[in-house]
């Protein structure tokens, strides 16, 4: 629907956040056949779904400490199997007792699983070794859960792409700058497009505010208020996996002591460190939290002191006050659904907010209840089982391959699970890499330009994995460059797409520069700034990505 | 503090040091020549970061691979890049038996052993074309590939009845490991060496027990075999090394490199403890020489016009000058030094039926060059190279210590060095 089309029409629902949680309330929304638009004010996934580890929770993590989210995250997991099984790899998870901690917290630790419905399975130190040869070697004992490994990019996408084969409208791009209110009840937002500078109104019955850590500002327009304690957390990806399981330190949750297995590489997490509301955007890692991740990391994998640091990144843990704390001291742990009619009296407006990536989809299911009961819509909610686009029966197999190289075909089935049908792979160009690194062929591209949502290298990279390998976009962010300009008949704007996007990678590196990965980063710059002279065609002060 | 915890980054198969400059890809002889190889960068570093999350990731393309080290050569970052995809098919092999081809081929010494005792024969049939076909379409070795041609005695029985009394005679001494190629196909490239080594002095040994290097071997998935002849050649080269105090000499390139880089390497057969024991002849004459430990004298008469190519093991190991510079020695010898192509054979890969075509192709500029050259035969320190550059030019290739020795003016060279 062209965009002019989708600023008329009236909404039962505005979804507002592009995250997880936005995504699978849009998904819901749209299979209970409501009218939808989901609203974002930058690309999909960027906020704290696209800033965390990549973990599949078993819930064990905090079955000492919360029950309840304990026993949602078991829940949801074994759903998230099922149901998108193209972003998930089963990998397993172990906690680790190193000497330093207390072997007693371990019987504490099982005993919490078990009430909460996890299997957590003692293993002796030796078995533990043998599964995971990447473990501290020194470690005094171990307890297997079934923790896994998500890509946040492809499940948002993937819940996206479901809301929008039944009928939902997506917008990226689009900020909030108001909500339009008549009479204590809300109508719709007011947007604005950052793409093309316009100023529009779009009506909705319902405004569903899903934007995490934004949602306060969201709310306050509104003027209503939620507390939110931003917690940021600090993360390191390393250029390789060493672990093929998720490890854990069996401990109380403390500063770095989760070493996740995502795709090709592995990151350690996470710092917390809780912040003003106000810096929520101020994404740089500092030294302080390099050196604490690292410090850590080395106790659960010893390998990481010698394998190369490729970025850091930070996110921020959009947790809330609990509304029966007057304070608004008290963190509320679980999902927090607002009902700001009964709560504030201002009807047509729901907040989903607490909770994690990994009851994104459970999030989604109170929220569009809470939509539901309001619109009179009675039908039920079926995300708990129909599998997301991508994870349906008859992905295509390794069989499938054509026969020569068909390291970027596979590649693609890794990422795309049944969707990669859709890739065109018929001839040499389409076969062709653009990212050598992660195996993302001319055709992929095409794909996510044309079929993901795709209107710069960066939203590009979240969709296909285009660098995010050890160069970081050295080889392939001109070849991608080029193609989007193609696409679109735009070389200038391709030009300065490439810059932003070189940009953006070089502050991910800069707090991890040193070794190979300066001499990567130099490499890139010669190349481009030397050789290509880049950085006099194109003037990137004030044009970055928002992040 | 984290820079310092990093200092030395080196993960085991080091492929991190990769800034993925592509130099290699740029080298590569296979990827010159075919869409259906990505190249050493792709293949290598970028494949196993996939490898390392699922080996389901290995790619048949990695046996394209000629293993011919090139790309490791041109690293500026001194990325092991062929190890890593030998260590990738290693562990893709893992489970799978070799072809009954690949078994013949990669058991050069078996092979040998059986076709020495009935050479003629074996030559004879080899040789013919009904024998060829029936080669080509059953076991899929190419029918425009001649097996070399067997000998009737192996150089170990020669040296036994006519060369091992002497030895103990001279000053110095020095082991040899001959290899399969001098053992059973040509002998007197053996044999020249122990005239060559005689005349400036040295006693020639065989090892306590030398069984075939094993390039073949792990050219065509038998690691298993492979490690265990490792293991016995590394321990017949330690007992020479360590307690013979003898330089363990080769005369093959391939065999040397393997011995001395891909045991450690690729069969983790460690032999770094006799690394330095272990040298081409040419890099060990060369030496004496430039040391004024011996002198050669030269016929002043061996007017010949000889390009020398490098082969690309020679190359890896950066030992090309050594036999160059000896050769240049001799007098009245025009000597051409090529630039260094692969020829395109790598040990038996050429020998296979699927790879003819890909062989000749990734040949066929060094072919020119030596065309161009116009020469009277090949100098080479690689026997498989031979065999591709007799097979493809026409043009005979003899191995730098043979013209050696048949240039040296043996009594003069004796005299010199004082030896009666």
């Amino acid at each position: 629907m062209a965009t002019n089309d989708i600023y008329k029409k009236e909404y039962d629902v505005i979804i507002v956040g592009g995250g997880a949680t936005g995504a699978g309330t849009a998904r819901d929304c749209a299979l209970r056949g409501l009218s939808v638009l989901l609203v974002e004010r930058n690309d999909y996934s960027t906020g704290a779904t696209g800033r965390n580890h990549g973990l599949m929770h078993s819930g064990a993590r905090y079955a000492v400490t919360d029950s309840e989210s304990a026993s949602e995250c078991i829940s949801e997991n074994m759903i998230l199997r099922r149901i998108a099984r193209h972003c998930v790899e089963e990998t397993d998870g172990l906690f680790i007792t190193l000497p330093e901690d207390d072997l007693g917290y371990q019987q504490t630790f099982v005993e919490a699983c078990q009430r909460a419905g996890i299997r957590a399975d003692i293993l002796d130190p030796e078995e533990a070794r043998r599964i995971e040869p990447a473990v501290n070697p020194d470690l005094i004992g171990a307890v297997r859960v079934p923790d896994a490994s998500i890509d946040p990019f492809r499940l948002t996408v993937a819940n996206l792409l479901d809301a929008r084969m039944h009928g939902a409208e997506t917008l990226n791009y689009h900020e909030v700058e108001g909500l339009i209110i008549n009479q204590n009840r809300v109508e719709g937002v007011k947007l604005f497009n950052k793409l093309n500078g316009e100023h529009i109104e779009v009506r909705g019955r319902i405004v569903v505010n899903a934007a995490g850590i934004w949602g306060q500002r969201i709310a306050q327009s509104a003027g209503v208020n939620i507390q939110m304690f931003p917690a940021r957390g600090a993360l390191l990806i390393f250029g390789h996996r060493v672990n093929q399981m998720v490890i854990n330190r069996c401990r109380k949750p403390a500063n770095a002591d989760i070493l996740v297995p995502d795709d090709t590489v592995c990151v350690i997490g996470t710092t917390s460190d809780r912040i003003p509301i106000e810096t929520v955007d101020d994404m740089r890692v500092t030294r302080e939290e390099v050196d604490v991740l690292l410090k850590e990391g080395v106790k659960i994998a010893p390998s990481l002191a010698t394998t190369r640091i490729i970025r850091a990144y930070a996110g921020v843990r959009p947790l809330v006050a609990s509304d029966d704390d007057p304070t608004g001291r008290s963190i509320s742990r679980g999902i927090v659904c607002l009902d700001h009619a009964k709560r504030d009296g201002l009807e047509g407006f729901v907040t989903i907010t607490g909770g994690k990536m990994m009851t994104y989809r459970l999030m989604g299911e109170v929220a569009t209840n809470a939509v539901c009961a309001k619109l009179g819509n009675t039908a039920p909610c079926v995300t708990a089982t129909q599998p997301l686009p991508g994870s349906e029966e008859g992905a295509p197999s390794q069989s499938d391959l054509t026969k020569r190289y068909s390291f970027g075909q596979r590649a693609a089935i890794g990422r795309h699970g049944s969707l990669a049908a859709r890739i065109e792979k018929d001839n040499d160009i389409d076969n062709a890499l653009v990212c050598e690194c992660e195996g993302v062929t001319v055709g992929e591209i095409k794909y996510a330009v044309h079929q993901l949502h795709v209107h710069n290298l960066v939203n590009l990279r979240r969709r296909t994995r285009v660098g995010m390998g050890t160069c970081q976009g050295k080889l392939c962010s001109c070849r991608a460059a080029s193609l989007m300009g193609e696409f679109r008949n735009d070389v200038k704007g391709a030009q300065e797409d490439l810059a932003a996007f070189l940009d953006e990678r070089w502050k991910g590196m800069r707090p991890v520069a040193w070794g190979d990965t300066l001499r990567e980063a130099q490499l890139t710059a010669f190349i481009y700034e030397g050789l290509c002279g880049l950085d006099m065609a194109v003037n990137t002060e004030g044009k970055e990505d928002v992040q | 503090m984290a820079e310092r915890m990093q200092i030395c980054n080196l993960s085991e198969n080091n492929f991190e040091q990769c800034t993925k400059c592509s130099i290699c890809t740029t080298v590569c002889p296979v990827a010159a020549v075919t869409t259906d190889y990505p190249g050493p960068k792709q293949a290598g570093p970028d494949g196993e970061r996939y490898r390392l999350k699922d080996p389901a990731y290995f790619d048949k393309a990695l046996k394209l691979c000629l293993n011919c080290k090139r790309c490791e050569v041109a690293c500026p970052s001194g990325v092991h890049i062929a190890d890593i995809i030998q260590h990738a098919r290693m562990s893709a092999s893992a489970g799978h038996h070799a072809s009954l081809r690949d078994t013949m081929l990669a058991n050069t010494d078996l092979l040998g052993t059986m076709a020495n005792l009935v050479a003629p024969v074996a030559n004879a049939t080899l040789g013919l074309k009904p024998t060829k076909l029936v080669m080509d379409s059953v076991m899929a070795i190419d029918k425009h590939r001649t097996f070399p041609a067997y000998s009737r005695q192996k150089f170990t029985t020669w040296f036994k009845r006519h060369a091992a009394k002497q030895q103990d005679a001279f000053p110095n001494h020095v082991s040899y490991f001959h290899g399969c190629y001098v053992n059973y196909n040509f002998p007197k490239l053996g044999q020249d060496l122990v005239k060559l080594m005689n005349a400036i002095g040295y006693g020639v040994h065989l090892l306590e027990k030398e069984q075939c290097c094993g390039v073949a071997l792990i050219a065509n998935g038998l690691y298993k075999q492979a490690k265990r002849q490792a293991r016995t050649n590394a321990a017949s080269i330690r007992k020479a090394v360590n307690m013979d105090h003898r330089t363990v000499l080769t005369t093959s390139s391939s065999c040397t490199f393997n011995l001395r880089d891909e045991y450690p390497a690729v069969l983790k057969v460690d032999t770094t403890d006799v690394r330095d024991g272990i040298s081409l002849a040419t890099r060990f004459i060369y030496n004496l020489v430039d040391e004024e430990k011996v002198k050669l004298v030269f016929k002043q008469d061996y007017k010949r016009r000889i390009a020398y190519h490098t082969a690309c093991h020679m190359q890896r190991m950066g030992w090309q000058l050594y036999s160059i510079e000896l050769m240049r020695m001799i007098p009245s010898l025009d000597l051409q030094v090529l630039e260094q192509n692969c020829c395109g054979i790598s040990g038996t890969y050429g020998f296979k039926k699927e790879n003819y075509e890909r062989s000749q192709a990734i040949g066929s500029i060094l072919f020119k060059d030596i065309s161009d050259a116009q020469v009277e035969a090949v100098a080479t320190d690689c026997e498989t190279c031979k065999w591709q550059i007799e097979m493809s030019t026409g043009l005979p290739v003899e191995n730098p210590i043979s013209i050696l020795a048949d240039a040296l003016d043996l009594d003069a060279t004796r005299k010199a060095n004082g030896i009666d």
